[in-house]
């Protein structure tokens, strides 16, 4: 009987083939839109972090006070290096690290080859085993050599790829700036997308880092942020590096590691307590007054998912909706066209059942076909997200085998469910009417 | 026309009816809002950012092996130089940050040492003698920076010029009531005497967050004397390409130990403001592309279901001939039955475009949309309607009065 029902759907589909053409194109464009729309919001929304992302807390304190927010100015996003070092130095959380983007060059032994630019981060030996960066080889410093201001760097698997020809490079030696570090690490290919820990500084979903070197070890060699420094009201603090880091300029990246609800409770009661202290000791005038997100709270505090993107995801959505109403109208014109078919196969005792299963079936042959041009026109779509997103965020819109499935099940799910009335409607068809008239 | 008989006849295609008139609804809600949006969009791209921009090229420049300040001053001093000598070059300067590069620094200033207690934000561009004809930007007060006025600034130098030039709007919001020509300003904890007010010059951001003081920059007589510089270059318009693709070269040529970026190095002002403007682009095509093929499906829809309800009716139009209705009773008929059902739609369309500008605002600091989209989304979608039953109306229209014979 199946067979039977899709001989009739083919049959009918053909008969008006402009018809069946504009429901299917209509399906599968609204589709298309919304697919490609949601890949790149799926892209940006991820969480990079799951297992860990409700163990992981970045901390804001208001170090400018509430004077600051009438002016306009936002509670930075980051610490001042003068409470970094306080929260480190007390250790509160089971795993914390300071963290600053930093932009070094490295001068190739080969006099012809260029220099390039070398993008990382400075941070502590806990960074790694927070935010589980896998390594390729040898393994992240530890914390005396936090302690010690060790020369030693974490490179990336793709510096290692050029410098090392993929080689186990721990141990070897490169010279970043105007110095030498020794390798004790490779993190292999490690770039969660977004990168969270660096999303005040970046839209998240830049390329690796290039390498990750000692805080205390940056610091030392007056290496400045490449990060945004956050200060308040005009120009007025001491000269020099040394003037800079105890600023009250925000710039520092902080993040604590807090296993459970208790462990943040106490973190909190702890940063409320240091900022009463401070306040005490006539740093800040006005009440304490901190902060403290995970990492998924954190994502959507800084905006990572940028408002185009879901703006768009709306709009395709909504596109999607008026298509539907598109073919649901279709759709009811082509059954009804069918009424007296219909009076005939109901007179000859074709149950209303009968008549669903067979409307159904060609439905769902719209449906298939809308998916076919969906995925024919996801494809596009993502091939052309680079003209309406940001390059780092239009590359993340990739098809895979799951996007299509999705195109595929969300064409003939929506075919279907606009099939419904229009099949009611067919169904309802009296057969005596039909015989009468024709 | 008789109204009053085709809404009877309307009463038997409920379904029909409301699916056109909620598809009209619909399309009116987003498509009106879209236009807004691009309209917003266009409007931030058209800002002017105060800068002679055909002709400008950009140039990053890294400094290999962190070289000390002394060392990067002659460095710099050597490359101005180059940079001025090479063919199709009219003008050069070294600066930390420029408009439309979405980096650099802001800082309050205002009328007081105290450095909490300014009167606006400002962008803080380092500047020299050759960077007002450089960037083609306006005198419209006082005077350029005098080359002798030019100070080095190192790596977290403290920064207290003595002399500023700042923008118009800028002068206008430290002082409202007169000339702030001569007059000064604190950028810094020690005063800064105002030399020069220029015509305008936008700030390094587009972020609606900052829109707020977006053409208060200041120009600081200062050559920053770090690793990242950008040089600022003014080239005979017609050579801009020439010296892009040269200037690379020459300068590794001077000096080896340096990084211009192969991928994005060099850029003309051009790509730089593509860039800025990428994401408002961006959403003006999406907005215009998704609007254009909704208006192309609501238009197919309303042909679809209109042939349907002629097809339908070939009996009834044939029986109203063959009884003396003349072929524009029959398309005024159906013209009419179309024009109602949109009526009733861009009714329900108008609140919903304007709940949908709600929402947006409340979610995405939208701005309340101007009735004039509404108003002329009606009007579109009223005449588009008109146009797409056209068809089958026509058709409709001759449908013999012979048909009326054929069956019952």
């Amino acid at each position: 009987m199946l067979a039977y029902y899709f001989r009739l759907g083919v049959r009918s589909l053909l008969r008006n083939p402009i018809l069946t053409m504009l429901m299917v194109l209509t399906i599968g464009i609204g589709v298309a839109s919304s697919m490609t729309t949601y890949a790149v919001f799926r892209a940006v929304s991820a969480n990079p972090l799951p297992e860990k992302s409700l163990q992981l807390f970045a901390p804001q304190i208001d170090i400018w006070g509430p004077q600051s927010r009438a002016q306009g100015a936002d509670m930075p996003d980051a610490l001042t290096y003068t409470d970094a070092m306080a929260l480190l130095r007390d250790k509160k959380a089971r795993r914390q690290t300071a963290i600053y983007p930093v932009n070094l060059t490295l001068v190739p032994q080969d006099e012809r080859s260029e220099p390039f630019a070398i993008n990382g981060y400075a941070a502590y030996a806990d960074f790694f085993s927070m935010f589980k960066a896998p390594f390729l080889y040898g393994g992240a410093w530890n914390m005396a050599q936090d302690d010690t201001h060790a020369a030693v760097v974490v490179i990336s698997s793709q510096l290692n790829q050029q410098l090392f020809q993929g080689s186990d490079s721990v141990g070897s030696t490169i010279r970043l700036d105007d110095h030498d570090y020794e390798i004790v690490g490779v993190v292999d290919g490690w770039n969660p997308k977004p990168r969270f820990y660096d999303v005040n500084n970046s839209d998240g979903f830049n390329d690796a880092p290039d390498i990750f070197l000692p805080f205390t070890r940056g610091i030392d060699l007056q290496i400045n942020t490449n990060g945004n420094t956050n200060c308040y009201g005009s120009a007025g603090r001491n000269p020099g590096f040394d003037g800079f880091i105890h600023s009250d300029c925000a710039w520092v990246s902080y993040w604590a590691e807090l296993p459970d609800a208790k462990a943040e409770a106490a973190y909190r009661d702890y940063l409320t307590n240091y900022a009463a202290d401070q306040n005490r000791a006539g740093r800040f005038h006005w009440k304490p007054y901190i902060t403290l997100r995970n990492l998924v709270e954190w994502l959507d505090y800084e905006k990572v998912v940028p408002p185009e993107t879901r703006i768009s995801l709306w709009l395709s959505l909504g596109f999607l909706l008026v298509c539907l109403i598109n073919t649901i109208g279709l759709m009811l014109a082509k059954f009804m066209r069918r009424a007296g078919e219909i009076g005939v196969r109901r007179a000859l005792g074709a149950s209303r059942k009968e008549i669903w299963t067979q409307f159904l079936f060609e439905a769902a042959m719209v449906g298939v076909g809308g998916g076919v041009v969906g995925v024919v026109f996801t494809g596009l779509g993502a091939l052309s997200v680079g003209l309406v997103f940001e390059p780092d965020i239009a590359r993340l819109a990739r098809v895979n085998t799951g996007l299509i499935g999705l195109t595929l099940v969300c064409a003939l799910v929506s075919t279907l469910a606009a099939a419904f009335y229009p099949i009611w409607r067919a169904s309802r068809v009296q057969p005596a009417w039909q015989l009468k008239s024709n | 026309m008789q109204i009053s008989p085709i809404l009877a006849a309307l009463r038997y295609h409920k379904a029909g009816v409301v699916l056109i008139a909620m598809q009209i609804a619909l399309t009116l809600a987003i498509v009106c809002n879209a236009m807004f949006i691009i309209h917003q969009r266009l409007v931030r791209m058209d800002k002017p950012s105060g800068v002679e921009e055909s002709g400008l090229l950009v140039v990053k420049n890294e400094w290999a092996g962190k070289p000390a300040t002394g060392q990067i001053a002659s460095l710099m001093a050597a490359d101005l130089d180059t940079l001025r000598k090479m063919p199709g070059v009219a003008n050069v300067y070294a600066t930390n940050t420029y408009p439309l590069s979405n980096g650099g620094f802001a800082n309050g200033i205002g009328h007081s040492p105290d450095k909490r207690n300014y009167v606006s934000v400002t962008a803080v561009y380092f500047s020299d003698e050759n960077t007002l004809s450089t960037l083609g930007l306006k005198l419209v007060e006082g005077r350029n920076f005098n080359a002798d006025e030019i100070n080095g600034l190192g790596d977290n130098d403290k920064i207290a010029p003595a002399v500023i030039i700042v923008t118009r709007e800028l002068a206008r919001r430290l002082y409202p009531d007169g000339s702030a020509l001569g007059k000064t300003a604190y950028i810094s904890n020690e005063p800064s005497i105002i030399i020069g007010i220029v015509d305008r010059l936008q700030i390094p951001w587009v972020d609606n967050s900052m829109a707020r003081w977006a053409d208060c920059s200041t120009l600081l007589p200062f050559r920053n004397l770090v690793t990242i510089t950008h040089y600022l270059i003014r080239t005979q318009p017609e050579e801009i390409e020439d010296v892009a693709t040269r200037v690379r070269a020459t300068l590794y040529a001077t000096q080896r130990l340096r990084v211009i970026r192969p991928k994005d190095g060099v850029k003309t002002f051009a790509q730089v403001r593509a860039a800025a403007y990428k994401s408002d682009r961006g959403m003006a095509i999406l907005m215009g592309v998704i609007s254009v093929i909704l208006v192309a499906t609501t238009a197919a829809g309303i042909v679809g279901l209109a042939s349907f309800w002629v097809g339908q009716r070939r009996k009834q139009i044939g029986v109203r001939r063959a009884l003396g209705a003349t072929r524009q009773d029959i398309l005024g008929y159906f013209l009419t039955e179309n024009l109602l059902i949109c009526m009733a739609g861009v009714v329900l369309g108008g609140l919903l475009a304007i709940g949908l500008n709600l929402w947006l605002m409340k979610q995405f600091e939208m701005e309340r949309i101007a009735p004039g989209y509404v108003l002329a989304g009606v009007a579109m979608l009223l005449l588009l309607g008109q146009c797409a039953v056209f068809a089958p109306a026509w058709r409709a229209s001759h449908v013999p009065p012979v048909e009326a014979t054929r069956s019952v």
